[in-house]
This record gives structure tokens, C-alpha cells and sequence, in this order.
């Protein structure tokens, strides 16, 4: 293993401090805790948005608190969960009086985590509502479907619902509708080694590529030869136009996102393929977003995601946003 | 059978130094059906429950499950955390205030710490998971007409190696559908590590 890390015990605590001290006009650190949050957090009489999970997605979740979008951000040990007392933590940070919406990616370790501190929340007066992010399609069964990029459109949707003064019913209704109208698949060329087990996460032959496979490594849809850019890129739509089943003339959010590793120069030839099909099935794109925003750590690989937007959803993606990961 | 604080406090230890021996068995556990950290978090959770309990000395069982409880939450993570952490919960409610507890008390603490783990996970038995091992090792306590520690530790050995054949249903190696059979479930191996433990400090004593 070869890593730019001091003792792996301490990487996350040491990554908050770093992320603290490279944005200290939009963030802050909740002393004691793993938690990032606004530097003027909790905004009175707004609702907050708090979101989280394991570290090793960045800039997801931390890169995405500051206005116009989360209000706090948990991070937990790479790829586990946060404990519900630090979740907590960040809930009470972020409660402005109007409750807090929790953003959860559909794991089964944030949701215990999240529910308990929601409970617990909830027994100190907090009320607070959750969206549950499941827009992985590589899962058939869709209960179980996992969260992956999609979420960032729920941090950005709810983020800015929650500052028009909407109330918490109203901002957890607009994320469970992004929820309903983002699908995403993903594939991967190199797995990725977590710091404190040091070994990679699975394995793939040196000219493998596997379709489908999560942001900690699970297991995706198949293993198959890798292919080209193109076929890649096809590959992916077919996948989740399928399952998304957009109507043609439908106007689109488009997320080509890489996992860690990937140059950014590919993840534009699948983007300008992306954009062809798009185009072929007459589906309108009325924003595209390329880079790295929910990442696995070194991994290789890419992501796509498609939202489907209605007029409001299209205001509230193009709403300003503070956060340092989506500036806009 | 009868535990007071200090012996609960013994077994933490204990189960603490297996755990530890054992963390890159569990974590190749979690490695073919997991996201490979199980060793790595429960390693973490319970070397912090050893250093919690060693600030202080207690006078209930119940006060020393419920610390263990409040650490296992907090510093575990993942899914394991809030499971193990409701489990030793719910025990310590199920004696709380007992200075000591004899082998009713315990069959009723970990029936009740089942439970707890089944209603937090929202999990049934034979899903491959940790009540796998904690439902069959309450039923055995239930049952048993007197205690037996090395019986004990038998049945959640038995009950941790039928997870190798049960297809995961929840937590992450769900998405391994079939291919989860074939691998002892993580949790289930650390819960097999915990009673054995108490096996190993009580067959010392006996």
C-alpha cells in the first residue's frame, strides 16, 4: 500500500481538521467530533439538512456543507458508518428550530445509525424527517438498492428547498422526489485499498471491468472484458434508461462522476457519449455536472446519474450554492 | 451460575483480547461478503469498551453492560455498532439495578438482547447475521436445566457455523445473494467469540 496517510487510525479525524482549515469562511469543525459543519450553523428558522456516512467519498459528504446546501455533514471511520452519537451531534448543530432533514444513502449501517440518532434526536425535542437515497439500479431488488451519486441532486435539492423557508414536510417531500426520479450505475477498472486494512477491497484482472459495482466495492452486475469509452458509456444508459423508463422529452440532470482515479479527460469521452444517446432517445439535458463528487477512494472507475426534472426541481438545481465541492 | 460486576467486567477483557487475536480472521470474514472492516471496527469497539471500564469500578452488572453498551455504539460504527450496542443495552434494562446475576437472570438478558438486535436490524433468524448465533444461545440458556459454560459456548459455535450456508438477506452482503453461502457470517463469528469468552473465564474459575 502506497499512501499519502500518517497513523491510518487517525485519517478521518485528520482529513476533518485538513477540510476545516481549507474553507474556514464556509466551514467549521464541531469540536470533539468528526462532524463539519456551516460556520454560522444553526440557521435560525431554517430547516437544516444533515447528511453523512463513511469517509472515503470525498468530497461527499463534508465538501457539500455550506449554504445552499447541508447544513452538517458526519463523517464516519472510511466506508462505516458514523455512530449515532456524532450524528446526533451534527442534528443539534443544525437545528435552527424548523427540524432537520436526514440524507441517508440506503446502507444498512447509516440507516440503524441515523434512525438511533434520530431517536435520539427526537427525545431531546429535535423533530427531524429522513430521505432514504437509493439510486443505484445495479440492484434489482429496489428496497435494497444502494446510494451513490444521486444523492449529491438530494443535498443540492433539499439544500435549496430548505432556503426558500420551506417547512420540513416540504423540503423531505422534495428530496423523497428526487429520490423517485434519479437513477445511477456505476463500473469500475481497479479496486480501491482502505487505509487501515491496507489490502485492496476485491479484485479484478488486469483486463476486467466490472459493471455495477458499489461505492465500497459490492458486488455489481457482471465482470466482463474491458470495453471501450463508448461502449462503456452505452452500457451504463442502457442500464439505467431502462429501470428510469423517462419519457422522451424529458429534461435531464447529467452526473458523469469518477471514483478516485479516473482522469478527468475520460470521464468526458463517457460524458460526450453520454450526451449522443441522450440525444438519439430525444431526452433533453438541461444541466451536465463531470468530475469527482461521490468517490471510493482510489478506485477507477465512473458513474452515471440521471435526474429527471420538473420546474421546480430545475429552479432549485440552479439556486446558488456556497458549498465548496458545488460552487455555483 | 452468578456474575457480579467485576466478572462482566472480566469477560469484556476478555472477549476484548479475542477479538483482538482474532481481528484479520474477521476481517477476511468481512472481505468475502462484506466490505472487509468487521475485524477492524469491533477490534476498535472493544479495546475502547476495555479502557472505559477500566476507569472505574462498579457495584451493578447492569452499569457495566450499559457503558459497554454506550461505548460498542459510538465506536464500532457500521451496522455492527447499533446492533452489538442495542444488545448489551437491552441486557443491562433486563437486570438493571442487580448487583449480581445467576444463570436465569443471564438466559433472560440475553434473550432480551436478541430481541433487541432482531428489532434494531429489523432481521429474522436465518438471514446470516448475528442473531443467528444469539437467538440459539439464548433458546440453549432457556432450556438448559443447569449452566454450562463449555455447552454454551458448543451451541454458538454450532449456530456461528450454520451461518455458512444461510444466503445473506440483509446488511451489505445481501448483494452477494448466493454467493454469500459458502462464508461464516462476521457478526456471527464475533458473537461466537463473546460467549466463548465468558466459556474460557468461568471454566478458569471453575
Amino acid at each position: 500500500m502506497k499512501k499519502i496517510i500518517n497513523n491510518p487510525d487517525n485519517t478521518v479525524q485528520e482529513m476533518v481538521q485538513g477540510i476545516a482549515a481549507a474553507y474556514p469562511e464556509h466551514v467549521k469543525q464541531l469540536p470533539d467530533t468528526t462532524v463539519i459543519t456551516r460556520s454560522d450553523a444553526p440557521v435560525q428558522n431554517k430547516v437544516g439538512i444533515v447528511s453523512g456516512g463513511g469517509s472515503g467519498h470525498e468530497p461527499a459528504h463534508a465538501g457539500y456543507v455550506g449554504k445552499g446546501m447541508l447544513d452538517a455533514a458526519v463523517a464516519g471511520e472510511v466506508f462505516t458508518s458514523p455512530a449515532p452519537d456524532q450524528i446526533l451531534e451534527a442534528i443539534k448543530v443544525a437545528d435552527g428550530g424548523a427540524g432537520v432533514l436526514l440524507v441517508i444513502k440506503n446502507y444498512s449501517g447509516d440507516v440503524l445509525n441515523f434512525e438511533m440518532a434520530a431517536e435520539l434526536a427526537e427525545a431531546e425535542g429535535i423533530q427531524t424527517a429522513q430521505v432514504i437515497v437509493n439510486d443505484d439500479v445495479s440492484v434489482e431488488n429496489v428496497p435494497a438498492r444502494r446510494g451513490i451519486a444521486g444523492t449529491i441532486f438530494v443535498h443540492k435539492i433539499a439544500g435549496a428547498m430548505a432556503d426558500t423557508g420551506a417547512t420540513l414536510e416540504e423540503v423531505q417531500t422534495a428530496a423523497k422526489e428526487v429520490v423517485e426520479n434519479v437513477r445511477s450505475l456505476g463500473m469500475a477498472l481497479t479496486p480501491c485499498i482502505v487505509p487501515a486494512s491496507g489490502k485492496p477491497s476485491f479484485e479484478l484482472g488486469e483486463n476486467e471491468m466490472e459493471i455495477g459495482i458499489g461505492i465500497h466495492g459490492e458486488p455489481g452486475i457482471e465482470r466482463k472484458e474491458l470495453a471501450s469509452a463508448d461502449e462503456i458509456a452505452q452500457e451504463l444508459m442502457e442500464k439505467v434508461l431502462a429501470d428510469a423508463d423517462f419519457p422522451s422529452g424529458s429534461s435531464l440532470a447529467v452526473m458523469i462522476n469518477g471514483l478516485g482515479s479516473t482522469p478527468e479527460m475520460e470521464l468526458h469521452l463517457v460524458n460526450r457519449r453520454v450526451q449522443q444517446l441522450l440525444r438519439e432517445k430525444e431526452l433533453q439535458v438541461y444541466k451536465t455536472f463531470v468530475g469527482e463528487y461521490m468517490t471510493s477512494l482510489e478506485m477507477a472507475g465512473c458513474s452515471v446519474t440521471l435526474l429527471k426534472l420538473n420546474d421546480e426541481r430545475k429552479k432549485l438545481l440552479d439556486a446558488p450554492s456556497e458549498a465548496p465541492a458545488f460552487r455555483q | 451460575m452468578e456474575l457480579n460486576a467485576a466478572a462482566i467486567k472480566q469477560w469484556m477483557h476478555h472477549t476484548n483480547e479475542t477479538i483482538q487475536e482474532n481481528k484479520e480472521y474477521l476481517t477476511d470474514l468481512d472481505q468475502k461478503i462484506g466490505d472487509g472492516d468487521h475485524g477492524i471496527n469491533m477490534a476498535r469497539g472493544f479495546q475502547a469498551v476495555a479502557d472505559k471500564l477500566n476507569e472505574q469500578d462498579y457495584d451493578t452488572v447492569s452499569d457495566v453492560l450499559k457503558d459497554t453498551a454506550m461505548t460498542l455504539m459510538s465506536k464500532v460504527g457500521g451496522a455492527s455498532g447499533p446492533l452489538f450496542g442495542t444488545a448489551f443495552l437491552r441486557f443491562s434494562t433486563a437486570v438493571k439495578g442487580q448487583e449480581t446475576i445467576n444463570a436465569t437472570d443471564f438466559a433472560k438478558g440475553i434473550r432480551e438482547a436478541a430481541q433487541g438486535i432482531m428489532d434494531r436490524g429489523k432481521v429474522q433468524p436465518e438471514e446470516k447475521t448475528l442473531v443467528d448465533v444469539w437467538l440459539p444461545t439464548a433458546q440453549y440458556l432457556e432450556d438448559a436445566s443447569e449452566f454450562d459454560a463449555e455447552a454454551m459456548k458448543q451451541t454458538a459455535k454450532e449456530a456461528m457455523e450454520k451461518t455458512k450456508d444461510m444466503v445473506a438477506a440483509k446488511g451489505r452482503a445481501a448483494y452477494f445473494k448466493e454467493k454469500s453461502a459458502g462464508h461464516i457470517d462476521p457478526g456471527a463469528a464475533s458473537s461466537y467469540y463473546l460467549f466463548a469468552a465468558l466459556a474460557e473465564i468461568l471454566g478458569e474459575e471453575g
